[in-house]
């Protein structure tokens, strides 16, 4: 054969490489591939335990925000409940003291109602005694001293 | 390590590597048994300087290849047997570099044929496994005999052309049984439209693993030749065409595989007009 092709030693050559990719298959690449395949499962196992686990959560913060959102209603309206209580009880006590205050404005009104007429009066039967007291002295004295303490009498009250 | 005896060190290396270069120099070499023209001849056909393998004459390449599958045997089982087991979830730096290199070539096939990348990536795995390390190979200059009694360093064995046939028509082989199990007579029409594939492959393997082979051989012939510059040349034809080479087999695998073994769509009939 041209170029020493030999058909012996070309076939000795692929009985080599084929029991060198048998050597190397079983060997080497196999079990290597094998690992890393388990690993990559491994790590896609976890992968999507964790991407479960995230969907629960996500889940479960969805259901407690729908509860929370129900809760801060339920607030709320308890909220607008005990103002409209409050606002009402403000008003009956508003409306009570008012009406307590109208009484003892009354009563104090009526008070010094009586005060000032007993004090008129006080002051009446004072001006009648003094009126008395000076027309005895009048009489008992001498007409014209009688007359001048009159007018002395008369202008000290004027003066205070 | 003090800066004194740092020095003293670096001192009594320089001395031993000079006197390495002396005696090199000063032994008188064995007197050349073939001529230039002889070595590269052989070196391309491996017509003269054949091996017994068992009492059968064959090319040293063949022997090389025996000799990679036995240390990467060896190498798996060990790997096999001490390392996989302690692998761990967080993977140390050994552990890394397997997972990369089977990953690497993984992607490369689902790249490339996105339908049925299980199996092709196994065997660009082992594919490009092979052409590396034994692109590799040539650079320990493993010595064996020849039949006729002179001494021979071990050529990779892509660079004979039996190995590289072997090479291209397995991996044709392989290409043609995907298409047939993904497309059955289509996948295999398709696979024969692309009857130059392997010979495109093996040769292509063949002369790239060859030039190299015989720069070698050349820069070794001279024996001025054979100091320092050896190290490049090892490096631009041995390192860098274990990887070129690896990567172009396993692309083109990859490519001609993913091409068959797409899933054939019917074209829709076109309405006959009316």
């Amino acid at each position: 054969m041209p170029l020493n092709i030999d058909w012996k030693q070309i076939l000795l050559h692929l009985f080599n490489f084929v029991l060198l990719f048998a050597i190397l298959f079983f060997l080497l690449y196999k079990p290597v591939k094998k690992f890393m395949d388990k690993r990559m499962q491994y790590y896609k196992e976890m992968d999507e335990n964790a991407n479960k686990k995230l969907e629960d959560a996500e889940e479960m913060k969805k259901a407690y925000e729908e509860k929370l959102s129900a809760a801060s209603e339920e607030i709320a309206e308890k909220k607008r409940d005990a103002d409209l209580l409050v606002e009402r009880e403000r008003q009956e006590k508003m409306a009570r003291a008012e009406k307590e205050a109208g009484a003892i404005l009354e009563k104090a009104r009526a008070d010094g109602e009586t005060e000032k007429k007993k004090i008129i009066e006080g002051a009446q039967s004072e001006i009648v005694d003094m009126v008395a007291e000076a027309c005895r002295k009048a009489i008992s004295a001498d007409p014209s001293a009688a007359m001048d303490g009159f007018l002395s009498v008369a202008n000290e009250d004027k003066d205070e | 390590m003090t800066k004194k005896t740092r020095r003293v060190l670096l001192i009594t290396f320089a001395c031993v590597l000079a006197a390495i270069l002396i005696a090199a120099i000063l032994v008188p070499s064995v007197q050349k048994e073939e001529s230039i023209q002889e070595t590269m001849t052989d070196a391309v056909l491996h017509e003269s300087n054949k091996i017994s393998l068992f009492g059968l004459e064959v090319n040293p390449g063949l022997i090389s290849a025996f000799v990679i599958t036995g240390v990467l045997f060896v190498v798996a089982l060990l790997i096999r047997i001490f390392v996989i087991p302690k692998f761990t979830l967080i993977p140390g730096k050994f552990q890394a570099a397997l997972e990369k290199l089977v990953d690497l070539f993984g992607g490369v096939a689902r790249e490339n044929s996105p339908h049925r990348p299980n199996v092709l990536s196994a065997y660009i795995f082992v594919a490009g496994t092979y052409i590396f390390f034994s692109t590799l190979f040539e650079l320990f200059g493993v010595q064996a005999l020849t039949t006729k009694g002179y001494p021979i360093s071990l050529p990779a064995p892509l660079s004979d052309i039996n190995g590289a046939i072997a090479m291209g028509c397995t991996t044709y082989l392989f290409i043609m049984c995907g298409g047939i199990a993904a497309n059955k007579m289509k996948g295999l029409g398709n696979t024969l439209k692309d009857f130059s594939l392997p010979i495109s492959m093996s040769f292509r393997l063949f002369g790239a693993l060859l030039s190299g082979l015989l720069v070698t051989e050349l820069v070794y012939y001279t024996q001025s030749l054979s100091y320092v510059l050896p190290v490049f040349v090892a490096v631009m034809f041995t390192l860098l065409h274990a990887l070129i080479q690896a990567y172009v087999l396993i692309t083109l695998a990859a490519l001609f595989y993913g091409e068959v073994t797409e899933p054939h769509v019917k074209k829709p009939r076109k309405g006959k007009k009316q």
